[in-house]
């Protein structure tokens, strides 16, 4: 027990309410480094709310969240991406009217060099950085098959891409971990394969952790390493693929939400 | 045609009574006699004019569309030059373009020679100095300051204070004049940066107001409402350009062996503000293409976004405060020395929403747009001198109609080329 490694991710019994509304009611749970792990659940089942805690832009009322060692339950947003834990949004947020090129440049703020004078005077420093800032914009805008659309305003690209832009974005603040809103919402059965693809290449080619939201229980269950149920806020399964698939708590959430 | 028609008289019933209330009496004092003259043309005309744009609402906006394509077509040439330019992989930078303006701008004092002609672009400049400064704000981070002309005052004032009580001189102030004004803009930004859009446009320009009646009352520092006099002029090398110079000084005529005209001093403050147009265009736009604009736009774009890649949004809207106000600070030195003396009335809000109104009509976010706006700008201010008050109403309208015909202003801003492959062969990068 002591010398077990601690999780990457651990959500510890957190609880958030809007009004008379128990968003999210106790809930534990933690991912390992390395691992896809899936949330799924219906609507309103508090998938987004979740994220919203772990990443910053709610403070659960109770309970404790550690990344990497880091106390973040109601830290801000800005600090928790500091930490290496990003995020995509479920109605996709990119910077609409900059360019693909500019929307990856601009994810690089914080490694970028931000002295203004030598900006300014375009010393020999601030060169080399604004050109490592492009080389590895070059290089995801690549590996996600966007090159082509590098100075296209980033609403002119089609939907498929601009979700595919958003994870390139957070690619390159070069993440330990990726929280992924329903990327999937709105693609169609073949880009939802090639994103399937990806997110398993991210994990097994660059040691991403990802903690994906998922509507659909059987996009998940081939990629998934562990999968956890919510419904009306509460778990009600955390288990591997399989186990989750028979649960009959689950079969009866969904089917009762769905049929 | 019904509904413009309905829309019409709608319209025209409103203005009928607000023109009424404001424009419709004149209340006159004489002695203890106060009597009120009615005006009824001034109400008819105003509702004459609401009646007929409302009604021919569609018609006009062709028109205006057609007229801002002739604006585009002629602007193009000038886009399609630099964006061959930026294909080569260099920057957005058009040497021979700049080089033909600048010539033209050196010439041109010596070709008028005209106190009041060149006294105009003076003015022009200070107020390309102030909207590129706004901008920064406005147009790039997308937050509505309508108390800018507040900074403009506390550079004035720091130059005003310092030389009158210090004796400093101006090249030693302008800095600081600078300075004073952006850590202004932090400190009015901390506690009012949490807010957004229209709190935040109601707070600045409470800012504005405060700050001027502070100068109004705080005599003893700022003169109260005579404000501060003999400012010094700036000198060049430590070279004066009055006729007789300050104890152990030699002005500028002597120096030289020239007869005194008071023609040289209007010469060097053109000059003076040239080159302060100059700097201040190459820092905001290396500024802009730097981590820190981009930072700016971001923000424009989406805060939320911003945050969650560990953008610190609060000190991105801190950074473009504190740097555009530096910006007014700067025009606010150099106002101060040009006109020798300045009262609280140099900065009342009128040039707040003038200074907004260039930077909506230039295009936010648009250097050359800018630049042309506030010619534009500070030409009309020029004629409609003698409308007084109702200044405000011309500058309102332009506002307005620029938010509804053309919200990205009459020459919207480009985004910036970056051309990919093969980037590490070629020497520059349009970054
Ligand atoms: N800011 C908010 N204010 C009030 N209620 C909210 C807020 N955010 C979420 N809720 C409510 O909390 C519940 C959980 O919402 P949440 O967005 O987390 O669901 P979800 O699982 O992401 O659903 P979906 O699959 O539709 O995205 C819903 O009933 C929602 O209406
Ligand atoms: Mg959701």
């Amino acid at each position: 027990m002591l010398n077990m490694q601690p999780s990457l991710l651990s959500v510890d019994s957190i609880a958030l309410s809007f009004g008379g509304l128990l968003a999210v009611d106790r809930v534990s749970f933690a991912v390992e480094s390395g691992q896809i792990f899936s949330i799924i659940g219906p609507n309103g089942a508090g998938k987004t709310t979740i994220f919203n805690c772990i990443s910053g832009f709610y403070a659960p009322n109770t309970g404790n969240i550690s990344f990497n060692g880091h106390a973040i339950e109601g830290r801000s947003s800005h600090k928790i991406a500091k930490y290496g834990l990003v995020r995509t949004f479920q109605n996709i947020r990119l910077f609409k009217e900059m360019t693909v090129l500019e929307n990856l440049l601009v994810a690089q703020h914080n490694i970028a060099n931000r002295n203004l004078i030598s900006g300014i005077i375009k010393l020999p420093q601030y060169r080399k950085a604004e050109s490592e800032a492009l080389d590895k914009a070059e290089y995801w805008l690549y590996q996600l098959g966007l090159t082509a659309f590098a100075n296209r305003e980033a609403n002119s690209l089609a939907y498929g891409q601009q979700r595919t832009l958003e994870i390139a974005r957070c690619m390159v603040t070069e993440p330990t971990m990726l929280l992924l809103d329903e990327p999937a919402a709105g693609l169609n059965p073949k880009e939802t394969e090639e994103l399937d693809e990806l997110i398993v290449q991210l994990r097994d080619m660059y040691g991403i952790t990802v903690l994906l939201i998922e509507h659909d229980m059987k996009l998940v269950m081939n990629i998934s390493d562990r999968i956890l149920v919510l419904d009306q806020g509460r778990v009600i399964a955390n288990d591997l693929p399989s186990e989750v698939q028979s649960d009959p708590a689950v079969i009866s959430a969904y089917l009762g939400e769905e049929e | 045609m019904k509904q413009n028609f309905q829309n019409a008289i709608i319209a025209t019933v409103l203005s009928f009574v607000l023109l009424s209330l404001t424009i419709g009496g004149l209340i006159q004092v004489e002695g203890i006699e106060t009597t009120v003259v009615a005006r009824p043309w001034y109400v008819v005309i105003g509702c004459t004019i609401v009646f007929i744009i409302q009604l021919f609402r569609d018609q006009l906006v062709f028109v205006f569309k057609g007229f801002g394509n002739v604006l585009k077509t002629l602007v193009r040439a000038e886009q399609i030059a630099e964006h061959a330019i930026q294909l080569k992989g260099s920057d957005r930078f058009n040497p021979l373009f700049y080089l033909t303006v600048l010539i033209c701008l050196s010439v041109y004092p010596f070709i008028v020679s005209d106190k009041l002609w060149i006294g105009m672009f003076i003015d022009i400049y200070i107020y390309i100095l102030l909207a590129l400064g706004l901008n920064i704000v406005v147009g790039y981070a997308g937050l509505l300051n309508l108390g800018y002309i507040a900074f403009y005052a506390v550079g004035a004032y720091t130059y005003g204070i310092l030389n009158h009580f210090y004796d400093f001189s101006f090249w030693l102030a302008l800095p600081l004049s600078g300075m004073t004004a952006a850590l202004a803009g932090i400190i009015l930004g901390f506690p009012v940066l949490r807010l957004r859009g229209d709190y935040l446009a109601i707070v600045t320009l409470g800012f504005g107001q405060v700050l001027v009646i502070l100068l109004r009352n705080l005599g003893s520092i700022t003169g109260g409402p005579d404000g501060i006099g003999s400012i010094d002029r700036p000198t060049m090398f430590g070279i004066e350009f009055s006729r007789r110079a300050k104890e152990g000084g030699v002005p500028f005529h002597e120096f030289f062996g020239l007869e005194y005209n008071s023609i040289i001093k209007d010469f060097f403050f053109y000059f003076l503000a040239l080159a302060l147009v100059i700097f201040t265009i190459y820092v905001i736009s290396r500024l802009v293409k730097m981590p820190i604009g981009r930072s700016w736009e971001a923000l424009r774009e989406d805060e939320t976004a911003c945050k969650s890649l560990g953008i610190n949004s609060t000190s991105v809207k801190l950074s473009a405060f504190a740097i555009s106000s530096f910006f007014a600070g700067l025009a606010g030195c150099f106002f101060a020395a040009k006109q020798r003396h300045i009262s609280p009335e140099s900065f009342e809000f009128i040039e707040s929403v003038i200074v907004l109104a260039i930077v909506v009509m230039g295009g936010m976010g648009s250097t050359i747009g800018i630049i042309l706006a506030a010619i534009f700008v500070a030409v009309l201010k020029d004629y409609s001198q003698d409308l007084q008050e109702y200044r405000m109403l011309i500058f309102s309208l332009i506002l307005i109609v620029m938010m509804i015909w053309r919200p990205r202003g009459l020459f919207p801003a480009t985004r910036p080329f970056i051309k990919l492959q093969n980037r590490q062969k070629s020497q520059e990068c349009g970054c």
